[in-house]
């Protein structure tokens, strides 16, 4: 039933640091996280890492392992060999500050620039009226628990620091997409999520999707229908012409 | 920033890990077949254009339809025998209309990210790092084009219709020749590619906020994503049936294949 | 080494629900607000409810109101509840709703395009909104972007983000700071680079959440170590109903290392079912007394009420918690577990598996990822597990004010509005109602204050060294100190308690407190766990002591407090409230309160024979004179 498995984690403070190696007990059922909870308990009692929820919920355990994006309570001991080294590193993409904690204020800043819900004027609290399948778009990017790796695993800027000012990562350009197609929603978005956000640095290549441990196709339902949405308002003259003669809008 | 660190923060950086990835797995795999399955449609289309047999009763090869001059090279297999750009055109047929579907799929949104994975490699695979130094991504010339997908659906779906109709062309042909077959299963492969298009769903109905206001857009559209979900298959499949189809007429057009009822 | 100071008006200790609820009123009350929390913004507990707010809007059985979910909290508290918690909890809760809808959340909808409502255990009709099984991610990410917009506005008018309302995150609080007797601020540190931090304010308002990390088996986090409930005692605010903890009837028991993590209620408020070894749906057996009249007593009526609520009585899968709790407890106790020490709750035999999918999508995927187990195929296995303490500071309803001026509590840390157990549902929307309650109600202090009080400096200076003393000793490791007080309070102040295994926690949690003082933490301060633990310590041992002492002294069992010595419930103690405090800081005193009886209007609202359960003879006459 139980396993003496070998790891290396990464172990440094701001930057600094190296793969270290440990032998430690793996018991059935284990994830992860678990184990390096057993290092802290067993061998290195200031090993940093962050969880809250052990379940999947609150993305706060994102780590690298064995070289891909993955929540460490989510990844079952069972998906690897009995004799395999696992190596578990931090996030890539965001600063380190000590093992496998990273800085993740990066994400913090760019949700704060996302203009917020704006609702038509004079619909008061309890009077939003949606149907089901109008909200159901948005709702799958709200199960987004916030983990970072989509932002993480994103060459456009874990390949290209210098990209981070101008690209707000997959996971508040979905938060665009959010708002955008949120059926009370008057703001007009498209326009700064090319402009912005960088919508146009995304080359559709898919690392977020395989990524997400909530599974959301972030591509597929938010990326490429808000690239489409901006075509319409930016480079697709005959939607143009009809919204001019028909005027309409698309909301 | 929501403050995450206390007011002087020190100098931060990532953690200096100083390989390409840590992946253990074959990652490299899916890159290298994408690319080997790519080039392969490349080589064959570049071979099928110059290729002149491409039309034996009843059937006209893919890469040929539709015909759109007089010149001999796909006499017979002129769509409702019209030739709207006369008889001067005497090079190949399918180097007039291949830019359609060849853009069509250049700039198709999964064709996209395979290529810019086995081809540019940016990123091969996930968190394996790019080898370039400079990203810019599709914000600016040239691809920025990429954004007139939207046009080549259009086109396509005309091909599509193009494809089916020379595949009832070729059912309704006595005696009935395996050939008849290959080709309906290409249309149907080619039209559930170009129905499941990004550029299809959100024409349907991808594009309003409103779903429950327009039922019939909303059905539309539900059946799109359906396809759309399986989007790469479809690319592949029709791909490789295309090829398929083509390279079978052309080999009948030859008499390589000569069985009675091919 | 200086100490970063920062001044502000409120200061909202906590992240989750009640937290950012509270800061949010206070900053539009125009208070400069810090909003203090231990880890990462937007990941406070909250996060994990799972099934919905309970909120009378009557959008699926318009029959619905506040009486009825103030009757429903009554009873589902045992009628402990602070009735004017209650009522206002009732009153409000529908308003919070709408509100985080026209912040942005996007709960699932009826037919006509309403906000939907489902069904949970203990409330009369469907009344809790949720988004599939993710309400509290819904609405601590909705409540978050709304910090966020209050943020977008104020730079707009001041061109800073930050100058009205402002996140520490990941800083933990270990001391309140007074001036005299009033608050002055708090003393707290980075857990990233360890440095001290003080916030001078007139006004803090707790809202840390729960215990549940003192038990080994528990659906909570690390955060859970009772924070708010020790630093409200140590400031000399007092805590009431500690003794009573929900034990979640439905918590993950294989594999070991999942143990305790929740299985949403809404499992069964969706048709799943409880089955012991021998395939018995045995919650037939378990209807007590006084719900007799309100539950089906045939499995033909349970299942029909499914679909017609309106002619057939709920199945008694969805009795009150504490009830299911002991319910499976006792059938492990009498041979009928699971191999692996819980019974089964099965959906799988009871809905389509595309149904499934959609309605607990979250359920499906955590038994697939952690358990192996495809809920649409094959049965759970669950038993109890420690979730929620309906205990905590004693505070004024309307205001949220502690008894110490200048504090204030909402949320789970405080006390007094689930009495002796609470409904699932009623704390999402408990946290919204008496967030805002709170907030408002520390705006409105600071408002009247004539002059601000300034942290002493000694204080600021004790909470320093006391701060920094594991990370100077070389002594025991802290997380050995820790498991130790987990099993204890397992194992001997859990579901069912006998007088003398509480007594004997008691030694064990006395020797622990010496321990815990002497414990070290290798390493350096910057993001070392073990210091943070042994830091954490102080609190989780005093806390315990509370829920260990008012367990032993409360001699009946009612809601979440099970005495095995003393089975029934006692009309007697019904109106006595246990109140702890700390003299000394190290050793807990509980004392014996009575509760004022309800308003009249509101005990009119029962019948009188549900009353006559509850009352004493005496309280009996009384109410018969009322209502006449
Ligand atoms: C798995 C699960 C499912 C649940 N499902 C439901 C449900 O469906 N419906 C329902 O109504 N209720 C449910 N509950 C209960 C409900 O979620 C909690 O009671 C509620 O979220 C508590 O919210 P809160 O705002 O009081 O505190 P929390 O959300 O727990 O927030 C506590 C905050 O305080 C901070 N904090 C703590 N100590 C300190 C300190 N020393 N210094 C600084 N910050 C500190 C933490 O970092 C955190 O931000 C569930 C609970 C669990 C565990
Ligand atoms: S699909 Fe776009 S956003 Fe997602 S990882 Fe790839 S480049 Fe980044
Ligand atoms: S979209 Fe998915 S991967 Fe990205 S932050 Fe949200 S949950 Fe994580
Ligand atoms: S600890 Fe919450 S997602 Fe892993
Ligand atoms: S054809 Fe592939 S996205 Fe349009």
């Amino acid at each position: 039933m139980s396993y003496k498995a070998k790891f290396k984690v990464w172990r440094g403070e701001g930057g600094e640091g190296k793969l270290e190696d440990f032998t430690v007990e793996v018991n059935e059922g284990e994830v992860v996280l678990d184990i390096i909870h057993r290092l802290q308990a067993t061998q290195a009692p200031d090993l940093a890492v962050r969880w809250n929820c052990k379940a999947g919920k609150c993305g706060s355990c994102s780590m690298e392992i064995n070289g891909k994006p993955r929540l460490g309570c989510m990844t079952r001991m069972s998906t690897f060999q009995e004799d395999e080294t696992i190596t578990v590193t931090p996030m890539r993409t965001f600063p380190v500050i000590k093992d496998l904690v990273t800085d993740v204020s990066f994400n913090y800043q760019k949700a704060r620039e996302v203009p917020s819900f704006t609702p038509p004027e004079g619909v008061r609290p309890g009077e939003y009226r949606m149907q089901q399948v109008d909200v159901e778009r948005s709702q799958e990017f709200r199960k987004c628990i916030e983990c970072f790796m989509c932002n993480n695993v994103c060459h456009v800027i874990r390949d290209h620091e210098e990209n981070k000012p101008a690209f707000s990562g997959p996971r508040f350009l979905m938060r665009i997409a959010e708002l955008d197609m949120h059926p009370y929603d008057v703001a007009d978005r498209k326009e700064s999520a090319q402009q912005d956000h960088g919508l146009g640095y995304c080359n559709i290549t898919k690392c977020c999707t395989e990524v997400c441990p909530e599974h959301i196709k972030i591509t597929d339902n938010a990326l490429i229908p808000m690239k489409e949405r901006v075509v319409d308002r930016k480079y697709d003259p005959l939607v143009w012409l009809g919204n001019k003669i028909f005027k309409r809008s698309s909301k | 920033m929501t403050q995450t660190t206390p007011d002087a923060p020190v100098r931060r950086q990532r953690a200096q890990v100083k390989v390409r990835t840590l992946r253990t797995d074959r990652w490299w795999l899916t890159p290298l077949v994408t690319f080997l399955g790519l080039s392969s449609f490349l080589v064959y289309g570049v071979w099928a254009i110059i290729d002149t047999s491409n039309f034996v009763e009843p059937y006209i090869a893919p890469f040929a339809s539709p015909c759109l001059s007089t010149s001999a090279v796909c006499d017979g297999a002129r769509l409702f025998g019209w030739a709207p750009i006369g008889d001067w055109y005497a090079l190949p047929p399918g180097l007039l209309i291949l830019g359609l579907p060849g853009g069509f799929r250049l700039t198709c949104y999964y064709y996209r990210k395979s290529y810019y994975r086995s081809f540019w490699l940016s990123p091969a695979a996930c968190s394996v790092q790019e080898p370039h130094g400079k990203y810019t991504g599709e914000t600016r010339f040239p691809l920025i084009v990429q954004n007139i997908h939207r046009y080549f659906f259009y086109f396509a779906l005309v091909i599509g219709a193009i494809l089916t109709y020379d595949a009832i062309l070729a059912l309704v042909h006595k005696p009935l020749g395996l050939g008849s077959y290959i080709l309906l299963a290409n249309a149907v492969l080619i039209l559930g590619y170009t129905l499941g298009c990004h550029s299809c769903r959100h024409i349907t109905a991808g594009r309003l906020n409103h779903f429950s206001r327009h039922p019939l857009r909303y059905r539309a559209w539900t059946l799109v994503s359906k396809l759309n979900a399986k989007h790469q298959q479809w690319a592949w499949a029709s791909m490789f049936s295309v090829m398929g189809a083509d390279l079978y007429v052309r080999l009948v057009a030859k008499g390589i294949i000569a069985f009675p009822f091919a | 080494m200086e100490i970063e100071r920062h001044e502000y008006d409120v200061v909202v200790i906590g992240a989750g629900g009640a937290g950012l609820r509270a800061a949010i009123e206070a900053r539009q009350q125009g208070k400069r607000t810090a909003i203090v929390c231990k880890s990462l913004f937007g990941k406070a507990h909250t996060v994990m409810a799972e099934g919905g707010a309970a909120a009378a809007m009557g959008n699926v059985n318009s029959d619905d109101n506040w009486m009825v979910h103030f009757r429903d909290t009554m009873r589902g508290g045992k009628f402990l509840n602070n009735w004017r918690m209650a009522e206002l909890h009732a009153k409000e809760a529908p308003d919070r709703v709408w509100e985080l809808e026209a912040w942005g959340a996007l709960f699932d909808r009826t037919k006509d395009g309403k906000i939907s409502q489902r069904n949970f255990g203990g409330h009369e009709y469907p009344r809790l909104a949720h988004v599939g099984d993710r309400t509290g991610l819904e609405m601590i990410r909705t409540l978050q972007q709304r910090v966020v917009a209050l943020q977008q506005e104020d730079y707009e008018t001041h061109g800073d983000y930050e100058a009205y309302i402002k996140v520490f995150q990941e800083c933990t609080v270990t001391r309140l700071l007074k001036q005299d007797d009033r608050i002055a601020g708090a003393f707290g540190y980075w857990r990233e680079s360890g440095a001290y931090v003080l916030f001078d304010a007139p006004a803090v308002v707790l809202a840390t959440g729960g215990i549940g990390k003192s038990y080994v088996v528990t659906s909570n986090s690390w955060e859970y170590t009772g924070d708010g409930h020790a630093l409200a005692l140590l400031a000399g605010a007092k805590l009431i109903n500690m003794e009573f903890i929900q034990f979640h009837p439905t918590g993950m028991v294989w594999p070991p290392s999942v143990r305790g993590i929740l299985v949403t209620e809404s499992v069964r408020g969706d048709g799943g079912v409880l089955r012991n070894s021998e395939g018995e749906r045995f919650m037939f057996q378990y209807i007590p007394e006084v719900f007799k009249d309100k539950y089906a007593t045939t499995e033909e009526e349970g299942d029909r009420w499914y679909t017609d609520q309106a002619n057939n009585r709920r199945p008694p899968e969805l009795l009150p918690r504490d009830e299911v709790a002991r319910a499976i407890n006792a059938e492990v106790k009498a041979g009928r577990g699971s191999p692996q020490g819980g019974v089964y709750l099965d959906v799988s035999t009871r809905l389509p598996a595309e149904e499934i999918k959609r309605r607990l999508p979250s359920m499906h995927h955590q038994f697939k990822e952690l358990a192996d187990v495809d809920i649409t195929a094959e049965p759970m296995q669950v038993g109890p597990t420690c979730h929620y303490i309906m205990g905590g500071v004693e505070v004024d309803a309307d205001s949220g004010a502690a008894s110490v001026p200048g504090l204030f509590a909402a949320g789970e840390v405080s006390g007094g509005m689930h009495g002796s157990n609470r409904l699932g549902g009623n704390s999402l929307s408990d946290l919204l109602v008496f967030g805002r309650r709170a907030g408002a109600g520390a705006a409105a202090y600071v408002e009247s204050l004539a002059a601000r009080p300034r942290p002493a400096q000694e204080a600021v200076d004790a909470a320093r060294a006391e701060a920094e003393a594991p990370l100077q000793r070389s002594g025991e490791n802290p997380y050995e100190v820790h498991q130790e007080l987990q099993r204890t309070m397992n194992a001997l102040v859990g579901i069912i308690r006998k007088a003398d295994e509480v007594a004997e926690a008691l030694e064990v949690v006395e020797k622990l407190k010496e321990r815990a003082q002497l414990v070290g933490a290798a390493g350096s301060r910057v993001y070392n766990p073990g210091w943070h633990l042994a830091l954490d310590l102080r609190n989780m041992v005093l806390v315990s002591e509370c829920v260990a002492r008012a367990a032993l002294k409360r001699e009946e069992s009612r809601g979440g407090h099970t005495r095995d010595d003393f089975p029934g419930m006692n009309p007697e103690w019904r109106r006595k409230l246990l109140v702890c405090s700390t003299g000394d800081g190290r050793s807990v005193e509980v004392e014996e309160r009575v509760q004022p009886s309800m308003r009249d209007d509101l005990i009119t609202l029962f019948d009188r024979d549900e009353l006559k359960k509850y009352l004493t003879d005496e309280e009996m006459a009384e109410f018969d004179g009322i209502s006449k």
